[in-house]
């Protein structure tokens, strides 16, 4: 596996390591540009083989992992579409990412993901996909989605049913708020609590751990715990392109695009 | 000092330290966006200092139209 440098992120691999760093202005939103960069990235993963043993998924940016899907971008380009074209191009994208979501979470490796800031939305579904997410103490999850007229697109609901119980699912979903890193952990989304600006470092100690064992009862063992809700994602797909169409969609990404509140983040 | 004011004052005190302002030029009634020159991602910073502070859980629609600090306060109270 070579090492990769983009425009939207960039991944090496040393001593069965493999880290992968988002790293676009602002704060890492998932548009085209971090799609095709994502694609490259779990092709070269696959390709890697047991070269690979630990992938860490981390950010660069100071606000944090990622605020999720590039909505300026998603908004932009529905705007110069025809209706049937718009929602064309959101099936696409979708079909896309989870691909990519879905191959990071089956892939044999261990995966972490290290995050800090902001994990909102698109890049709360990144941090999902891993095996285990160590956050740093000032760390804050939310899916905002339903304040857009949507639901998180990216593989989040199927994930987060599978990983914690119904009374978090269903506040984080249905209220849209964010939660800090240790009500995270207290509900089993967070695996370790890192002091501030230390996720990385603590990531890549539990990495070095990992790299003793032997890879393939590593990934027998992750066969056995973990399996990726293929019927439930495909479902996402069809209600988010159900409800895509909505003129709250239209009216949500529009306030959103336009706003000028000092909580634009806030649901 | 009553519950509430000391609630404001530690609020005072944890903002002035953290985005180094001077605590005495802080005022319950500042709007502290203006006051402490901060964005979206530094209210939700401080939100997660709040919460730490007071061990409590403080969901952020709860501070939908609160920019001030003695209003914070009182929706800190509620949760203690």
């Amino acid at each position: 596996m070579k090492n990769f440098t983009g425009k939207a992120l960039s991944w090496r691999i040393a001593g069965g390591t493999v880290e992968l760093m988002l790293d676009r202005a602002p704060c890492n939103e998932i548009g085209s540009a971090t799609l095709a960069e994502l694609e490259q990235f779990v092709d070269a993963l696959a390709a890697a083989g047991e070269d690979a043993r630990a992938l860490i998924i981390s950010s660069a940016r100071s606000e944090g992992f990622c605020a999720g899907a590039d909505l300026r971008e998603l908004f932009e380009r529905s705007q110069a579409m025809a209706q049937r074209e718009r929602l064309a191009g959101v099936r696409d994208f979708l079909e896309r990412i989870h691909r990519v979501m879905n191959a990071i979470d089956s892939a044999p490796l261990t995966t972490i993901a290290a995050v800090h800031g902001v994990i909102f939305g698109g890049g709360f579904e990144l941090a999902l996909t891993c095996d285990m997410i160590i956050a740093d103490k000032m760390a804050r999850f939310a899916f905002p989605e339903l304040r857009l007229g949507l639901i998180p697109g990216f593989g989040g609901i199927p994930r987060l049913k599978r990983d914690i119980g119904n009374a978090v699912v269903r506040d984080l979903l249905l209220t849209g708020r964010s939660i800090n890193a240790a009500k995270a952990q207290s509900a089993g989304l967070v695996s370790q609590v890192a002091a501030e600006g230390d996720a990385l470092r603590v990531a890549r100690a539990t990495a070095a751990q990992i790299n003793k064992f032997d890879s393939k009862t590593t990934a027998a063992a992750k066969r056995f715990i973990k399996s990726v809700p293929h019927d439930e994602l495909k479902r996402e797909i069809e209600i988010f392109c159900d409800l895509f169409l909505q003129p709250a969609v239209e009216a949500g990404l529009r306030k959103f695009v336009e706003s000028t509140d000092a909580l634009p983040y806030l649901p | 000092m009553s519950t509430l004011e000391k609630t404001t004052d530690e609020i005072l005190q944890l903002a002035a330290a953290h985005f180094k302002v001077p605590r005495e030029n802080l005022r319950a009634d500042d709007d502290f966006f203006k006051t402490l020159g901060i964005n979206s991602l530094q209210a939700l910073d401080l939100l997660t200092r709040i919460e730490q502070h007071f061990h409590i859980e403080l969901p952020d629609y709860e501070l939908q139209g609160v920019s001030d600090f003695r209003t914070l306060a009182e929706r800190i109270q509620s949760r203690l």
